[in-house]
């Protein structure tokens, strides 16, 4: 099936799959995030660290509630059609 | 503020949970649910994961170990925003598989083993029980609160109430939780009533959070300073306590039994997990927003030795907030009541249907289609199950004594779920991941949960101080707090690191050395794919399986109306009138599915094997593939089958072909034969008529002999024209008959003298077997003694032998009589045999014979009239034609 496909998607396809994308690596945004503490451990204040925690929490439901107002609206045609992990670029 | 209002208003809270409850499944009932499907109900639902633990204890966990208390609830959020990658995958695979539970989930993926559905089942009971003796301890301890000031207080009444809430909690989950076996195992009163609780819990938090900062505290800047200022800011974070924590909350909210049911299993639509995404985590933000003010406030406010897991209780009574206090009150209700209630919900399904079920259905042999109303054994077994676990949670709380040990359960209960982690992502991400594989992590990884964390944790009545030391039976490599002899790890990740990293060892290595079932191998590769193809896997096919047995064993489990309306439906999809459709593998997976909903996977299985023939699907998939190498070997049997037909056909015509060009070459030479026949007697009649015009003075006798032998070729001709003309007759079907009754040996005698040859020819015997030929015949007998006149004359013309002998005896062939006529020649040669009884058709040596070759064809066709037949029968030493006589003339004459 590999050679009918196009090897590149059109702009609304190829966004639908950068969200996708987006979505994928946000954990890892996350975990980043909430595992800078570690950094300071020992050195930093606890208030401030609250403050960041929470910062940075509000941060990613922020970016979570923007990627999924657009995931949903590409939802009914994500992709179901091609394979996971074989998206073209 | 009384302990008999907080009691009256409990109570009143109660009844409008019901009420709540009741509601729904009224509205799910009638199908209006609306709103109640709605993303905001499923994100509400999540909040189980937020129990009392959360709701008192988050405080006193800030207060001990300062921002520690968050990484609870930042690993469920990681969850969340990696739904994408996860729980879309983990959703979409429950709704296709129609999972029951996370050992359901297990146990369907390892190919509807019920082995590894016990063992997460063990996993999940010895794991929720202490959890949900948690729940009950801190309700009590909150009513004990508030009777503090007014009641008598004291254990007794302690251990009544939490006798009474476990009660309550059995009694609203028994009636919501298995008000019906349905088909999607969905409980929209359950879920409904926790929304609203979710809704309180946060309000009564948020409320008290409010209060604190700003009432109390004197505005954010004037509360952050007090953080500063606080003994929580002497807490110093342990990295690998925060990662270790966060990763272990992050695998527990996916393995609980109670969020697997709320994420999984009463998931009502895919797309909710796009709001829940970022919903959940605001919930979970704001849950935890609070919480440091309010410990580092009660901290300050409340007098020394105070339990800070009741802050958020004592800080409102201390102030005289009544009301306040009474709504956190009910907060901590609800968060306690909720998990307790789907946690038993959940459990109790995985017991019944992996337990209890199984067991019964071994006990009686010839399973479900005996008699006995399965539906109402499970139900039963739920009802018990859920009566059972709330008891063993209220034994356990009796036990524990409610002391500072239940505190800890949390996180090791947290650990004992999180051991079914690298199965279900193994099981999801990997197609190799095995049944052995799975049981060999899952074995490990309980046992050294039990061994590290839960048992060190009943203190020293359990686990000797001896043996925490120095180890069991003085092995110091066991000793349970520093495995290996690696010492100084924090027990919490000492036990999460090894039960963990041996547990995934265990899995994958003996993944890698096992080699799956086929039905397992099938399962991966469904629950790998989901995305690719969203069906069930082909287990059954049909045949074996009655669709009435499978009706009578549906209506058991999931109810008469709704199989019956199941079975319906499918018939009218085949096109049938009626309720049995027919019992195609396609039906067999749909029914699987829907039992599925209601017993489990490998119950269900396990179920319509029973009926179905008990055919795994290893031997049904070699079937089928042998079915269709066997229609493709009947295919080409039959296409071989044709191309012979095709070319016997081919060859028949050619037959055909040969013997019409033979019969043409036949009738120019007959012409020719016939023309030369026609011309000898004319030319003799002409030449002699000629000589006797011509001759006036011809002698008497030569006039005579002229005469005479114009006279004899007349004769001959106009025998010639008769016998043409007797031909076009018999063929035409213009003769009549004239039958009457004779016997075969005058015919015989009249034909052999017709016969007779002059004197002075050779001589020609005829024997005969008279005894034999007396047999009465009804026939035209003319007509049969002008069949048997040629072929005796044929034998006299044709047989060359030195002394011919023609003999005719009679026979039986069958119910047929038959008359042989056999001389001692030479036989026709095999060339001539099949044109023998055409028109025109003639002996090799025609001349000498000087015949029309007509006479054996007005045989055939006068036998034919006659209704018998006369043949050549080949592989004699001489000619042999066989007469067989009319059937009906034989027979009418004996």
């Amino acid at each position: 099936m590999r050679p009918t496909q196009p090897i590149f998607l059109e702009r609304e396809s190829y966004r639908r799959r950068r969200l996708a994308d987006a979505a994928k690596l946000s954990p890892v945004l996350g975990a980043v995030l909430f595992l800078m503490p570690v950094l300071w451990a020992g050195a930093g204040s606890t208030a401030g660290g609250l403050v960041y925690l929470f910062g940075a929490w509000a941060l990613m439901i922020l970016v979570m509630k923007l990627l999924s107002r657009h995931l949903s609206d590409a939802e009914p045609k994500t992709d179901e059609s091609v394979p996971e992990g074989d998206d073209a670029v | 503020m009384p302990y008999n209002l907080l009691l009256a208003i409990s109570a009143a809270y109660v009844v409008f949970l019901f009420a709540v409850a009741f509601w729904a499944d009224k509205r799910a009932a009638a199908g209006k649910l609306g709103w109640l499907r709605s993303p905001l109900i499923y994100t509400l639902s999540l909040s189980i994961y937020c129990t009392a633990w959360t709701f008192y204890g988050a405080v006193g966990y800030a207060a001990r170990s300062g921002l520690e208390f968050v990484t609870i609830y930042l690993g469920p959020t990681l969850v969340m925003i990696g739904w994408w990658v996860f729980l879309r995958r983990l959703v979409r695979i429950g709704r296709a598989q129609r999972v029951t539970s996370i050992a359901d989930f297990i146990s369907s993926r390892y190919g509807k083993s019920n082995a590894l559905g016990i063992l997460v089942t063990l996993l999940a009971v010895v794991g929720t029980t202490p959890y949900i003796a948690l729940q009950l301890q801190s309700v009590t301890l909150s009513f004990d609160v508030f009777s503090h000031s007014g009641a008598s207080g004291g254990g007794e009444n302690l251990s009544q109430t939490a006798f009474f809430v476990a009660a309550g909690l059995a009694l609203f989950t028994i009636i919501f939780g298995t008000r019906n076996l349905d088909v999607n195992e969905r409980h929209h009163g359950v879920v409904t009533a926790i929304a609203v609780e979710a809704v309180v819990k946060l309000l009564a938090l948020l409320a008290v959070g409010v209060f604190v900062v700003f009432w109390v505290g004197g505005g954010a800047g004037a509360t952050f300073e007090a953080i500063e200022a606080s003994p929580i800011s002497e807490w110093e974070m342990r990295a690998e306590r925060w990662g270790t924590l966060i990763f272990l909350s992050a695998a527990a909210f996916i393995c609980l039994p109670r969020m697997f049911q709320v994420l999984v299993v009463e998931n009502d639509d895919e797309r909710h997990l796009t709001t829940a995404s970022w919903a959940f985590p605001l919930y979970l933000f704001l849950m935890s927003l609070f919480v440091v003010p309010i410990a580092v406030v009660g901290l300050s406010v409340l007098p020394e030795g105070s339990n800070p897991d009741l802050f958020v209780l004592t800080i409102p009574l201390a102030f005289d907030q009544g009301t306040l206090a009474m709504f956190a009150f009910l907060g901590g209700f609800s968060s306690a009541t909720s998990m307790v209630i789907v946690a038993a919900i959940a459990v109790s399904t995985m017991v019944s249907n992996h337990i209890v079920m199984p067991i019964w259905l071994n006990a009686r042999q010839g399973g479900a289609t005996v008699s006995g109303d399965v539906r109402n054994i499970v139900l039963l077994s739920r009802r018990v199950s859920i009566a059972a676990i709330l008891g063993l949670g209220y034994l356990y709380y009796q036990l524990s004594g409610g002391g500072a040990a239940l505190a800890a359960i949390g996180l090791i209960s947290f650990t004992g779920m999180a051991q079914v982690l690298p199965a279900l992502v193994g099981g999801i991400f990997w197609r190799g991941a095995t049944r052995i594989g799975a049981a060999a992590g899952l074995s490990i990884g309980f046992a050294l949960w039990l061994w590290t964390s839960f048992l060190p944790s009943f203190g020293p009545g359990v686990l000797s101080e001896n043996t925490l030391a120095s180890g069991p039976f003085g092995i110091w490599l066991l000793r349970p707090q520093a495995l290996f002899g690696i010492e100084g790890i924090d027990p919490l990740v000492h036990a999460v690191f090894w039960s963990l990293l041996l547990n995934t060892a265990a899995f994958i290595l003996f993944s890698l050395l096992s080699f799956p079932r086929p039905m397992e191998r099938l399962q991966g590769a469904t629950f790998v794919n989901v995305f690719r193809y969203s069906q069930a896997t082909r287990g059954w096919s049909g045949g074996a399986a009655e669709a009435e047995d499978l009706l009578m064993m549906s209506q058991r489990i999931i109810g008469p109306n709704e199989a019956q309306g199941l079975f319906e439906a499918e018939a009218a999809k085949q096109g049938k009138v009626g309720y049995l459709p027919d019992v195609t593998p396609e039906f067999l997976e749909k029914l699987e599915r829907e039992l599925t909903g209601s017993v489990g996977a490998a119950t269900a299985h396990a179920m319509l094997a029973q009926i179905a023939g008990g055919a795994s699907v290893s031997v049904e998939d070699l079937m089928r593939v042998a079915d269709e190498t066997q229609q493709i070997l009947e295919y080409s049997t039959q296409l071989e089958e044709k191309s012979q037909e095709l070319e016997r056909t081919a060859g028949k015509l050619q037959e055909a072909n040969a013997k019409l060009v033979a019969l043409s070459v036949q009738k120019d030479s007959f012409l020719s034969q016939i023309s030369h026949e026609l011309r000898t007697p004319m030319t003799s009649i002409r030449s002699f008529s000629e000589i006797l015009m011509a001759d006036k003075e011809m002698s008497v006798a030569d006039r005579t002999r002229y005469c005479q032998i114009i006279h004899d070729e007349a004769i001959r001709l106009s025998r010639l024209l008769d016998d043409l003309l007797d031909l076009s007759v018999l063929e035409s079907g213009q003769v009549t008959l004239n039958l009457n009754h004779q016997t075969l040996t005058d015919v015989l005698d009249r034909s052999v003298a017709a016969t007779e040859l002059p004197r002075d020819a050779r001589l020609f015997v005829v024997e005969r077997d008279p005894s034999k030929e007396n047999i009465a015949l009804y026939t035209d007998g003319d007509r049969l003694t002008q069949v048997f006149i040629n072929l005796i004359a044929n034998a006299q013309k044709y047989c060359e032998a030195e002394a011919p002998v023609l003999r005719i005896s009679v026979g039986q062939e069958g119910t047929r009589t038959y008359v042989d006529f056999a001389d001692n020649g030479t036989g026709i040669p095999a060339e001539t045999q099949a044109l023998l009884f055409e028109k025109f058709s003639r002996g090799t040596d025609a001349r000498a014979a000087g015949g029309a070759g007509l006479g054996l064809a007005i045989c055939r066709e006068i036998m034919n009239r006659l209704g018998g037949s006369v043949v050549y029968v080949p592989g004699e030493s001489g000619a042999l034609f066989r007469v067989f006589l009319p059937e009906h003339a034989s027979m009418a004459a004996q």
